[in-house]
């Protein structure tokens, strides 16, 4: 080997902070102190929910006398809680909310997204007079706060005669999520190569036909973002339904705030009512982030 | 089958004071593959997408036939357009892509698949009508959307650069490919380049457009021949003509140190200076003429390209010839060229346009 290469001057080379930034941020964030910092946030974000686990599963006395680390003191195990929260009568069943919340939270999912498509193609591909305008305006609605809205919401509910129906939590539930959606999938609409649609209509194809055969699959990702998050926020929402919701037709969040509310003495089922009321939202989120797949768009068009 | 008229068809695009197309007349026959040529923004793009219905006639009329078709939407047109990003559907397979038109015509399921597989056939894609565009290569994806436009067996093919995509060894492979495809269809057929080869090699006329303005149109072999102005002059044919602004004098141009005789009638017309134009391979090296001093030797085998200068009053003038491959003068020498006689283009200094000659 040669030995004529001159001694590059060690560790303080100028050349040396050519990383790209990326880089150096994952290298920064990957050391060792770094990863032990996140163990220790993820670990201190999940001790009350393992706490709230455990309660659910110990007998009511002992939720109600001591904390949820004497369970590993004196191990006291039942089903009870869970049979109380599942049973579909009785003075503190949750099962009846549990069916409202789903009853609740399908249609206020398919009604935004329905309305959404349609109106982000209009908005991305048609060229309509004042469209640039329409826009900015619905995004502007985002500006409103719900609060503000809801009592001219009921007002109108009570008029139209649908006060305290599911119907009144649907309608509340899609005005708040159109303008979000609309900004979200028009976006994601407007990605999509312009030849594309070019093309679908010189093959012959009419809006209605270019929306749903050409555009609808390539957007598959970002309706299921769209579903998971609102399907998140309706399930979890206690605002609308404990505003607009009858007695009869609350979702189960509204229930579950009740059983340890003003007049409510079965607080040792929260527990157990809050984890029924986890596990829908995980199998969703689960059960549809596999569409969170990049690169449906690959191999359309060249480079 | 049809025609395709451009009647002064004009494209105006909103906010812009000159035309992008401006009053477009051409006429295309029955089977015809015409290339619109041009450099970029020359309005070529913009005259195709206008046929196709992608983009508004703002003027004049365009008809398929003898239909008037200026405000008729893209799918009711009959035509098929192949883009130069192909514009497959990515989530549709291969044989789904071809066969997309014909599913929303409302076409027979059996029908399809026999259209189809024929196209597949012709293009040698049978093998890959399952797959996805993703899981093809450039060239294949290429093919895919030729087959596309086959299958609907449509009026009028347009396409908008097709071969741009592909590297240059496919381009040309490529290229004849579509040339005798279109042969054995017989489907009248606008083409839209950018490169002066595809449209020299593969039309049976070719247009050449410059800022939205049809400059000529004509058979290739004419168009080399007998270029309408300086900009078609300069424009078809690689390397370039040569474009010389020289001194008329009593009973010609002057050639350097010689006389390139030209008729009286014709250069009454002229000013002091006329453009004279020479391809390179009609420029001969001779004892007089014009002193060009040698900058680069390009050899290529059995020729040799000359890049040098011709230094005349105060303006330096590029010059290419081509001579025998065999012995090129040396770089840095000065050589005198002489043009063939009956191989030179006159064009007036002033306007561009071409000063006939009988010579």
């Amino acid at each position: 080997m040669s030995t004529t290469t001159p001694p590059v001057s060690a560790g303080t080379s100028p050349k040396a902070p050519a990383i790209p930034a990326g880089t150096l941020a994952r290298k920064k964030l990957s050391k060792p102190w770094a990863s032990l910092a996140a163990i220790v946030l993820a670990v201190l974000w999940t001790i009350p929910t393992f706490g709230l686990l455990v309660s659910s599963f110990r007998p009511e006395r002992a939720i109600k006398t001591t904390g949820w680390w004497t369970f590993f003191s004196d191990p006291q195990v039942t089903l009870a809680n869970y049979e109380k929260v599942l049973a579909s009568e009785g003075a503190n069943a949750l099962f009846p909310y549990f069916v409202n919340s789903f009853i609740i939270v399908i249609p206020a999912v398919v009604i935004p997204m329905t309305l959404a498509t349609l109106a982000s193609y209009a908005i991305a591909w048609i060229d309509f007079k004042g469209r640039d305008v329409l826009f900015v305006a619905i995004f502007a609605l985002q500006i409103v706060p719900i609060q503000v809205t809801l009592i001219p919401l009921l007002t109108l509910f009570v008029d139209l005669g649908i006060a305290g129906e599911f119907a009144s939590m649907w309608l509340a539930h899609s005005t708040f999520a159109l303008p979000l959606a609309i900004f979200l999938l028009h976006n994601f609409m407007r990605e999509i190569p312009r030849e594309l649609i070019e093309a679908a209509r010189v093959d012959g194809a009419g809006h209605v036909k270019i929306l749903f055969s050409v555009l609808l699959p390539l957007l598959a990702p970002a309706l299921a973002a769209f579903g998971i998050f609102q399907f998140l926020w309706v399930w979890n929402d206690l605002l609308v339904g404990l505003v607009f919701g009858g007695s009869e037709n609350r979702p189960i969040t509204v229930a579950l705030s009740n059983l340890a509310g003003t007049r409510g003495t079965a607080w040792h089922l929260l527990s157990a009512g809050a984890f029924v009321s986890i596990i829908v939202p995980l199998v969703v989120f689960l059960s549809l982030q596999r569409y969170f797949v990049k690169g449906l768009l690959a191999g359309g068009l060249k480079g | 089958m049809a025609t395709v008229t451009y009647d002064k068809a004009t494209r105006l695009y909103p906010g812009g004071d000159k035309p992008a197309v401006d009053a477009l007349d051409l006429h295309i026959e029955d089977g015809e593959f015409l290339v619109l040529v041009g450099p970029s923004g020359c309005g070529k793009s913009t005259s195709l997408r206008m046929l196709a219905g992608l983009e508004d006639v703002n003027g004049g009329r365009i008809l398929i036939g003898d239909r008037d078709v200026t405000t008729v939407p893209p799918k009711d047109r009959d035509i098929a357009m192949v883009f130069q990003n192909y514009a497959l559907y990515p989530h549709m397979t291969v044989a789904d892509n071809m066969g997309f038109a014909l599913k929303i015509a409302g076409t027979p399921k059996d029908e399809i698949k026999r259209r189809v597989q024929e196209a597949a056939k012709i293009l040698d894609l049978e093998d890959y009508l399952a797959r996805k565009p993703k899981a093809l290569s450039g060239g294949q994806r290429q093919r895919v959307a030729m087959g596309r436009a086959i299958v609907r067996q449509p009026q009028v093919f347009l396409m908008d650069e097709p071969l741009s995509n592909l590297d240059a060894k496919l381009r040309v492979q490529t290229r004849t490919q579509i040339a005798s495809l279109q042969r054995r269809l017989g489907v009248t057929t606008v083409y839209v380049t950018h490169d002066q080869v595809e449209a020299m090699t593969m039309g049976d006329r070719v247009a050449v457009l410059k800022d939205g303005i049809l400059q000529q149109v004509d058979t290739p072999r004419r168009m080399y021949d007998h270029p309408n102005n300086v900009f078609v002059a300069g424009f078809i044919g690689s390397p370039a003509m040569n474009l010389l602004t020289l001194p008329v004098t009593e009973g010609g141009v002057l050639f350097g140190d010689s006389i390139h005789p030209v008729e009286r009638a014709a250069l009454a017309a002229t000013g002091k200076n006329i453009t004279l134009g020479v391809r390179p391979e009609d420029m001969e090296l001779a004892e007089h003429g014009l002193p060009v001093s040698v900058d680069v030797v390009e050899e290529l085998g059995a020729d040799a390209y000359i890049y040098g200068t011709l230094r005349q009053g105060e303006s330096d003038m590029p010059v290419i010839a081509r001579v025998d491959g065999r012995q090129p003068p040396a770089k840095g020498s000065t050589v005198h060229f002489q043009p063939k006689r009956g191989h030179v283009h006159l064009f007036d200094d002033n306007s561009g346009l071409r000063i006939e000659t009988t010579a």
